[in-house]
């Protein structure tokens, strides 16, 4: 048994703990245990790498180089891990993908610096997974550090149109595949620096011009990317373990985003291409009458009065940091006997089931927590929706104005139940700049302000409200 | 500017134009308020409940002689020779149906808004009190019934044997219907509603009852047959109705066409076959009754005993509720047609619903109004079926993408030089099982799970790692940063996942 071999049959457990990861997380029941998988799977691989690496070298530079890289970023991993508020976790995510991006190309740009002596059609192959690594992970580096910012504000989420933008990815991957060409003829440093030059071009792009609304999508795919790319590195280091992991990565990744554009009802094509929301809006001038406005004391009577209450929480939630009231009004609600759910929206947030972090973060127990397709029927039989920071999600233009940007994406049917309280900071549109008939309906009264202010409002009012024994 | 609000003078009025709360609200418009003496005594509203709301309570002369005449019923000729010249007179007129009141108001050279003519659209909800009026009158109905019938609404198993709930039948789901279904539900009753207009099944099912459909035989039967069609629904129609009522223990009728007389729906026969003690409230007793034997303001009781209640004040039967609503309409209006709140009326006529309901302008008859643009509000709950169904989805040929996609890596395995057909081999089957094991994630879970496989893809470390080994210090200097940056990813990606997991929680932990 050599060094080699207990490495490699390191890495085939490490590759099943890795599968039975991601099967566990897909239940609530086992997803605490597939972390632990996970986890132990990180564990083995990294000790069998370094075992194999100790074996493999007389040298304790690398070793020393090794544990010190490790440790810092592990302190910085953990750190960042803690203090993160679970609203900024889709930028965290979108970050923490750029890092996988970047460590692809900096482990391909080593493939072409270390020379393994190999010859004939090796090498040449092993200059094209040279350009292939480097040019996922170089996309998945640019890709995420834009979603990243736009994620975190810190650059507009509108997409970024410009003239002819598919000619432009098309063409970016044109020129990746004849310098790819190039390189596998004649390596050399300046095509290498001229393939990651585009790389990081195209992801830049791709992203930017991809709208704040499909952000959800965008991150998913960042995470197939980062998967595509460390699958490549495997391909270029000969390391099954790591073509493994990252095709599971990739394919699931691919997966999820493409259930999310199913729940969107959208073309998993355009979405990735770019350019939600970027048709003007035919039906902009419409004039859909006037909002009724409503004050939380009344909002607090309704409730106290009702005996099925909908939460349909959005990214207006998150914004304002509303779901601890959330969480509170909920259980004051229950305690009084009445029947509390949450609807969520699968695209509701920034993140794919964001809310859902959310509102597990405040305690609200996550069985009461229901999927739009579970809940869109019970609308009709509901006295009180809560719609709390969210717009598209709840617009029945999707419904009923085929002429509407959102035409045809599913929509939480609220403005079924007897009264809609919709919270909201001003009558301004929602991210995807479509005005929304649900404020005007005759049923929905709207409740102005900060949510968290107003729910904090309502759960006071609420106390105040002597509960009635017939319950 | 005042504001009077006079006892009604028609007898029996049991309803009060302004309540202690709507007139104090009135005066928060910066108006002055004089209500008579004994105005809201029927409503509840003694003058002293007025007196402590910051009201001024006044005699008649005081009232009449207001800027502003707020009150229910359409003013008297008496009433109209004491409003001041110039003045503003707020009621219910009907002015379609009685032109000489219109004639009088304007030769008293008065501005008269009726508030039965408020357009009905979605932004004058607030101000329709025929809405108000009906949604009390419907409860007020199922009362009626309840208190004239024999027998309990709800079904109930005892030790003196089983009570069987009773059967309502309601006929026109408007708002009067709608909330008379709601009532008699809520009391226990079996109920079910009919009305012409199908696409109100929805609201009357959401309120708990079932909707009766007419069965039509020839509904698709060729062109050209529309008007044989309508007799045939008619007829129909009718079969129906006298089905549902000679199953009915209480039917109640709300049916009425705008400025016609009210449908006969209910024949003398019908009636004839309902069981001895059912009770039949007829909502539409005021314009002729949607029953046979109605006879306005009268309870009659057929020969097998059926009791026919043809009430026509069944609003005003629940008069201090119908009071604060009327009021609260009417102080929707004045807080629109007072933009300053400084208490001084500003008529505007180019506003769509002060137009409608402005019958006289100082003396002159703008009645009837033009049509009203009513605006692209949607209507209450949205139809029941969605435009249109998303078309089908393209179904693309599997096969051929299985058959392209073997033989492609068959070629891979095939032609390529050693590593390569390994690893494709390794590539494929871990997509599969990264396809299928993601198949059934909980969507919940779907961000511990982003979280939790990005943190695998740390897994790049392990190569970084291996380079390290390298002795070049480029390399090396590289691999560091490759090592740091995965290391982040890892560690950071699973602690972030675990304090994910460990905030869900079911309910009872």
């Amino acid at each position: 048994m050599s060094a080699v071999s207990i490495a490699v049959g390191a890495y085939l457990v490490a590759s099943l703990l890795f599968i039975l990861s991601l099967a566990g997380l897909s239940r609530h029941e086992s997803a605490r245990n597939g972390v632990s998988y996970g986890i132990a799977g990180m564990a083995l691989a990294l000790a069998a790498t370094v075992g194999l690496l100790v074996h493999d070298t007389d040298e304790t530079l690398p070793l020393v180089l090794l544990v010190v890289a490790v440790s810092v970023g592990a302190a910085i991993g953990l750190w960042r891990a803690r203090v993160v508020a679970m609203t900024g976790m889709p930028e965290l995510i979108a970050l923490l993908h750029s890092f996988v991006g970047l460590a692809a190309v900096l482990v391909g740009w080593n493939g072409y610096l270390y020379d393994e002596g190999l010859t004939g059609s090796l090498y040449r192959i092993h200059s094209a997974e040279v350009g292939v690594g480097v040019f996922i992970g170089a996309v998945t580096f640019t890709g995420s550090i834009v979603a990243n910012l736009k994620l975190s504000a810190r650059i507009k989420s509108a997409p970024l149109v410009l003239p002819g933008k598919n000619m432009i990815n098309l063409g970016a991957l044109a020129v990746f595949a004849v310098l790819t060409v190039w390189f596998v003829v004649s390596p050399n440093l300046g095509v290498l620096i001229a393939v990651t030059a585009v790389a990081l071009a195209l992801g830049w792009h791709l992203v930017a011009s991809i709208g704040g609304g499909d952000m959800p999508v965008v991150v998913s795919m960042l995470n197939s990317y980062s998967g595509w790319a460390a699958a490549a590195s495997g391909f270029l280091l000969d390391n099954n373990l790591l073509i493994v992991t990252g095709a599971l990565v990739g394919s699931s990744g691919a997966y999820l985003s493409y259930i999310m554009c199913e729940a969107m009802n959208r073309s998993f094509i355009s979405v990735i291409a770019g350019g939600f929301g970027i048709e003007v809006a035919s039906s902009g001038d419409t004039d859909y009458g006037e909002h009724h406005e409503i004050s939380a004391e009344e909002v607090a009577e309704l409730l106290a009065d009702a005996s099925g209450v909908i939460i349909t929480p959005g990214y207006g939630m998150a914004v304002a940091q509303a779901q601890y009231p959330v969480a509170e009004l909920t259980s004051k609600l229950r305690a009084r006997g009445v029947d509390v759910r949450f609807g969520i929206h699968p695209v509701a947030g920034r993140l794919p089931g964001h809310m859902n972090v959310l509102l597990a973060e405040a305690k609200v127990p996550y069985d009461i927590v229901l999927e739009m397709d579970e809940i869109n029927d019970d609308f009709p039989r509901t006295d009180v929706v809560l719609v709390i920071g969210a717009n598209d999600t709840v617009n029945p233009a999707a419904l009923d104005e085929p002429g509407s940007p959102i035409a045809g994406m599913p929509v939480l049917h609220v403005w079924e139940a007897k009264d809609v309280i919709v919270f909201k900071r001003s009558m301004a549109v929602g991210y995807a700049g479509v005005q929304n008939p649900l404020f005007f309906r005759d049923n929905t009264h709207m409740l102005f302000g900060d949510a968290k202010d107003r729910v904090e409002d309502i759960v006071r009012q609420l106390s105040d409200i002597p509960q009635q024994a017939s319950r | 500017m005042r504001i009077g609000v006079p006892r009604e003078s028609r007898a029996g009025e049991t309803l009060v134009a302004a309540t202690a709360s709507t007139a104090s609200r009135l005066v928060k418009l910066g108006y002055d308020v004089v209500v008579e003496s004994g105005a809201g005594g029927a409503a509840s509203q003694p003058d002293e409940a007025y007196a402590d709301a910051g009201v001024t309570v006044g005699s008649a002369e005081d009232v009449w002689s207001s800027d502003i005449v707020v009150k229910i019923n359409a003013p008297t000729d008496d009433e109209v020779t004491r409003v001041r010249r110039g003045a503003t007179v707020v009621s219910l007129m009907a002015p379609a149906r009685s032109p000489e009141l219109v004639e009088r108001l304007a030769a008293a050279g008065v501005t008269a808004l009726a508030m039965d003519a408020v357009p009905r659209i979605s932004r004058a909800q607030s101000m329709d009190v025929l809405s108000s009026m009906a949604n009390v009158a419907g409860y007020r109905a199922v009362v009626e019934a309840a208190h004239a019938f024999g027998r309990q609404f709800t079904g109930q198993v005892t030790a003196a044997g089983k009570i069987p709930p009773a059967r309502v039948f309601v006929v026109g789901a408007g708002v009067a219907g709608l909330a008379a279904i709601g009532a008699a539900g809520s009391m226990g009753a079996i109920v079910r509603a009919f009305d012409v207009r199908p696409e109100v099944a929805e609201q009357v099912e959401s309120m708990g009852a079932e909707f009766v459909t007419v069965d039509m035989q020839s509904e698709v039967s060729a062109d050209g047959y529309a008007k044989e069609m309508t007799e045939e629904q008619e007829k129909a129609t009718a079969v129906m109705y006298d089905e549902e009522a000679r199953a009915a223990d209480i039917v109640i009728t709300t049916a009425l066409i705008p400025g016609r007389p009210a449908p006969r729906l209910i024949s003398e026969e019908t009636v004839a076959a309902m069981r001895p003690g059912s009770v039949i409230v007829d909502m539409a007793a005021a314009n002729g009754g949607n029953v046979a034997l109605t006879v306005a303001d009268q309870e009659v009781v057929t020969a097998n005993g059926v009791r026919i209640l043809g009430y026509t004040d069944l609003a005003g039967r629940l008069a201090a509720q119908t009071s604060q609503l009327f009021g609260t309409n009417v102080v929707n209006l004045l807080t629109l047609m007072t933009p300053e709140k400084d208490g001084a009326l500003t008529l505007d006529l180019d506003d769509p619903v002060q137009r409608g309901l402005t019958v006289v302008h100082e003396g002159e008859v703008l009645w009837p109004p033009p049509q009203v643009q009513v605006s692209a509000a949607p209507k209450a709950p949205a139809p029941p079926a969605p435009a249109e169904p998303p078309p089908p989805k393209k179904k693309r040929p599997m096969w051929m993408v299985f058959a392209a996609v073997s033989v492609l890596l068959f070629l891979v395995a095939t032609t390529a030089p050693a590593p390569l057909p390994e690893h494709f081999f390794v590539l494929t089957l871990a997509i599969v099982i990264g396809y299928y094991v993601i198949g059934n994630v909980h969507h919940a879970l779907h961000t511990p799970l982003m979280s939790v496989t990005n943190a695998i893809s740390g897994i790049i470390v392990v190569g970084a790692m291996l380079q390290l080994g390298v002795d070049d210090a480029a390399v090396r200097t590289l691999s560091f940063v490759a090592v740091l940056l995965a290391s982040i990813n890892v560690f950071g990606g699973f602690a972030v996942t675990r304090r994910m997991l460990g905030m869900f929680r079911k309910a009872d932990q």
